[in-house]
């Protein structure tokens, strides 16, 4: 039996004989989607935390005492408003301008450093009436859970960073796109916990 | 906070000369350890082997590459972690009578959260990480995985949370609080030293690189399959697979959550599981098994796939039922998330939230028996030949049923109520884990191991290993089930009843057959590499095997398949076989691969870096840690040239030397 008898078309049927390079990164949004998802169960640990521990206030503020409503309005509609820049940039990039990119890369930095700036100040101003994380299982968990989004968004921040010197050194090239797909992924995600956080943690907090 | 205790400075943290152990086994073993160690090192700097490693292996991105590293990984840590069952096998043994043994309480307690978090995290895991993969991309005929950097990068974290639990035993010490660290005793009040935060640290840097590799995984199944591989033809260790890493990414995140909070609680003070200020410590215990249960079907689903494999292979047949097969792994997959509380029936949740545990976990008993009765069916009236993975797979089959049925008696929860924390549950898991994964293993890398290195195990000594592994086990733990249906609870050290003594000792000795086993086993690992000649394999098919893995040379080249296999039927190659398709022998193109880098290494060596620093409060290294930690990562992205392409000429050059081999190989069976 040697190989050269055998008829080729058979060889074609089972081997792709005229391959191709694939397209680099073909699985990256699809493994980021995936990773977010388990960045979402570490969300969903700390919600079922604040959950089971958000009413033991042990002798301790409560809600009701400590959170401001208008404040964090204010914070929510920074980030909401940094989702839409965000999405402009993406827009911006889908047309191939890499100026108009930047530009709104750089407003939505500036609404997630707004948010930052208004959660800091929030933190401090708890800490400073005394409800520090210490204080009771209540405060621990909320002060984990706002603060991991928090962290987040400050890695969003960095990330957010890092791109807009990559596009500016290298354009809108396919792996700056891809990143940016990416960063816009994560971007609205962490969006769409912090509506899960204002809903449970801050609007459900007053009605307790 | 902690910074307020007693030694503490600002450069060394709380390291200080304490920090070394004076109990005169743990001082023998640093010197054995230290002693082989600096001669591990001179060895390689004799040979000049530095470059060579760093080139070849830890920059390498190649999965097959990638798996052995995770193998070799596990069979180091296991070698520890039995040295750790052995210890405590003899303590238990002598310590009747009013004797203390030789173990005292405080080294005790380390050794046994350290068998089970080794066990469990560090040989468990990498080996069957390992297996995944060096077998996943071949199988589902692909060049590597999705992502090869991520994959380097996931191997070196899980390496360094290693290192972190073996830096624990000669700096300060470890948890001494069981393997899952329940709060409050890993809490900051009863366990103010620096073992939990071992135990902390090394889980949290070795889960990143568990979750990473889960992703890298599920990805690559989903996304890199060759062409005509659709789901319901793919190998069903691959299936088994992308159940395992779906679980992986479903249930480490949670792990990562839970030690995050307890880390919290010890490092900030915080109240989530302490036992005022409105914590709670059951929520810990709840939290952590909605990780850990999962956890332990990551390790056997793999395992499931590894002797569906052999059990077709050996019989020379197709799976039997190979849909249920497959439906049977993603129910127990969908089910594995449902009966977490059964590790704490006693915890008083009350009778109707007991029995919906009850019952769940019961259920899974029935997948699990519907692929018992297919591997069954597969042997039955097959011409099977009882090579070395076949006898584990029968082994397996007598094992893992008993511990499968002890399972459904521990799920009942009035009888747990009785055997709840006593050795008849310690018996029923080593039971499942070593008949299942670890027997498994053996037999998967008696398996591969011809496909992984070009030549086959020897014989002789594997089934010495075998036979002192199968009576051994055992002969270990058939007096913990003895002594579990009498009351006896874990984790004791010393006893008062003196007609348990004898159980123990029969255990003890069980114990020493399976070191021999294990003895066995690195004299045929050994005996095997020296007479590589005499078992070479040129075929590459030395089973007369049915999946893609076995269709390309062995080892496989850096590229794995010359040409893409496309895909027509289950059973790839035993289909290309029976069509008697010829090797493409000419018209080889370029082949794009990705580039080795050592960015991984750096990476996870600064991480193990910073893990360390926070374990003994040195601030500002672990500032300054995390800070080159960011930064490298941040350099890491600016690196745009990641790939190249193996040039035609030599992808040619290789194929003709396989060819040229296989017509030798043909003129002399002619």
């Amino acid at each position: 039996m040697s190989q050269s008898v055998l008829p080729p078309a058979l060889t074609g049927r089972y081997y792709d004989l005229h391959e191709h390079d694939h397209p680099e990164g073909g699985s990256t949004m699809l493994g980021f989607w995936i990773y977010l998802m388990s960045d979402c169960l570490i969300f969903a640990m700390l919600f079922a935390a604040f959950g089971v521990l958000g009413g033991n206030l042990a002798a301790g503020p409560g809600p009701k005492d400590l959170f401001d409503l208008p404040l964090v309005a204010l914070n929510t509609s920074m980030l909401l408003f940094s989702s839409i820049t965000y999405g402009f940039a993406m827009l911006a990039m889908q047309r191939g301008q890499k100026g108009q990119t930047q530009l709104w890369l750089l407003i939505t930095g500036l609404f997630g450093a707004a948010f930052l700036g208004i959660e800091l100040y929030e933190f401090s101003h708890l800490i400073h009436e005394g409800a520090t994380p210490q204080r009771s299982a209540f405060l621990s968990s909320f002060f984990t859970l706002v603060g991991t989004h928090g962290l987040h968004v400050t890695f969003g921040l960095v990330w957010l960073t890092v791109l807009m010197v990559q596009v500016g050194q290298r354009g809108l090239i396919a792996a700056n796109k891809r990143r940016l797909m990416c960063l816009s992924l994560f971007w609205h995600f962490l969006d769409v916990v912090w509506i899960g956080v204002f809903t449970f943690v801050y609007l459900m907090g007053m009605l307790r | 906070m902690t910074p307020a205790e007693p030694h503490w400075s600002f450069l060394l943290g709380r390291l200080g000369p304490d920090a070394i152990p004076t109990e005169p086994i743990v001082l023998a073993t640093f010197a054995v350890v230290a002693l082989g160690g600096v001669a591990l090192l001179a060895a390689l700097t004799w040979f000049r082997l530095w470059g060579y490693l760093w080139k070849e292996w830890f920059t390498s991105v190649d999965h097959k590459k990638i798996g052995i590293m995770y193998m070799v990984l596990g069979l180091v840590m296991f070698l520890r972690g039995f040295a750790d069952a052995l210890m405590m096998r003899i303590q238990q043994a002598i310590a009747f009578n009013g004797s203390e043994g030789y173990l005292n309480a405080h080294h005790y307690d380390q050794i046994f959260t350290a068998h089970g978090v080794i066990m469990i995290f560090f040989v468990a895991m990498p080996f069957v990480t390992g297996l995944m993969n060096y077998v996943v991309p071949l199988q589902i005929g692909a060049r590597d995985v999705s992502f090869p950097f991520l994959n380097n990068f996931s191997f070196w974290m899980t390496a360094s949370g290693a290192a972190l639990v073996m830096a624990s035993l000669f700096v300060g010490e470890f948890a001494q609080t069981g393997w899952l660290a329940y709060p409050p005793l890993s809490g900051l009040a009863y366990s103010p030293n620096v073992g939990v935060d071992y135990y902390i640290w090394s889980l949290q840097i070795a889960g990143v690189g568990t979750t990473l590799s889960g992703i890298n995984l599920i990805a690559t199944i989903v996304k890199m399959r060759a062409p005509g591989m659709t789901m319901m033809r793919m190998p069903v260790f691959t299936w088994t697979s992308l159940c395992t890493n779906v679980l992986i990414v479903a249930s480490f995140p949670v792990l990562t959550a839970v030690l995050v909070l307890l880390s919290l609680d010890r490092y900030v003070g915080t109240n989530f599981f302490t036992n005022d200020f409105g914590g709670s410590p059951m929520m810990y215990v709840n939290l952590i098994w909605i990780w850990g249960h999962p956890e332990v079907y990551i390790l056997i689903l793999p395992i499931f796939g590894v002797f569906s494999e052999i059990t077709s292979t050996f019989s020379g047949k197709r799976l039997f039922g190979y849909s249920s097969m497959v439906y049977a792994t993603v129910v127990i997959t969908i089910l594995s998330y449902l009966v977490w509380l059964h590790h704490f029936f006693t915890m008083g949740s009350g009778a109707s939230v007991n029995s919906f545990f009850g019952i769940t976990t019961m259920v899974i008993s029935i997948p699990t028996g519907a692929k018992m009765f297919n591997w069954l069916f597969t042997m039955y009236r097959a011409r099977i030949r009882f090579d070395l993975p076949m006898m584990w797979t029968v082994a397996f089959m007598l094992t893992f049923v008993i511990g499968g049925m002890t399972g459904v008696m521990l799920a009942v929860p009035p009888a747990d109520f009785v055997l709840h924390n006593s050795l008849f549950l310690i018996a029923h898991f080593h039971n499942v884990i070593i008949g299942g994964v670890v027997f498994g293993v053996f037999a998967a890398i008696n398996y591969w191991w011809p496909k992984a290195f070009g030549f086959r195990l020897e014989p002789f000594w594997g089934k010495v290993s075998f036979w002192c592994w199968v009576v051994g086990f055992w002969m270990a733990f058939t007096p913990l089930y003895v002594m579990g249906l009498m009351g006896v609870t874990r984790r004791m050290r010393v006893f008062d009843d003196p007609s348990l003594q004898i159980w123990f000792q029969i255990a003890a000795a069980g114990a020493f057959l399976i070191a021999l086993g294990i003895v066995a086993m690195l004299i045929q690992y050994t005996v095997s590499i020296l007479r590589r000649d005499e078992l070479r394999d040129e075929t590459g098919d030395p089973w007369n095997a049915r999946t893609l893995e076995w269709s390309t040379s062995s080892p496989p080249p850096a590229y794995n398949f010359a040409f893409t296999p496309i895909v027509h039927d289950l059973d790839a190659w035993e289909d290309m076989k029976r069509a008697g398709v010829a090797r493409p022998v000419d018209g080889f193109r370029p082949i794009h691969m990705p580039k080795n880098t050592g960015a991984g290494v750096i990476l996870a060596g600064i991480s193990a870096v910073c893990g360390f620093a926070l374990i003994w409060h040195i601030w500002w290294l672990a500032v300054a840690s995390f800070g080159a930690l960011l930064i490298t990562a941040i350099a890491h992205t600016f690196n745009y040239r990641r790939d190249f392409h193996i040039p035609a000429e030599t992808v040619a050059e290789t194929e003709a030397t396989r060819a040229r081999q296989l017509a030798a190989l043909e003129g002399a069976s002619a």
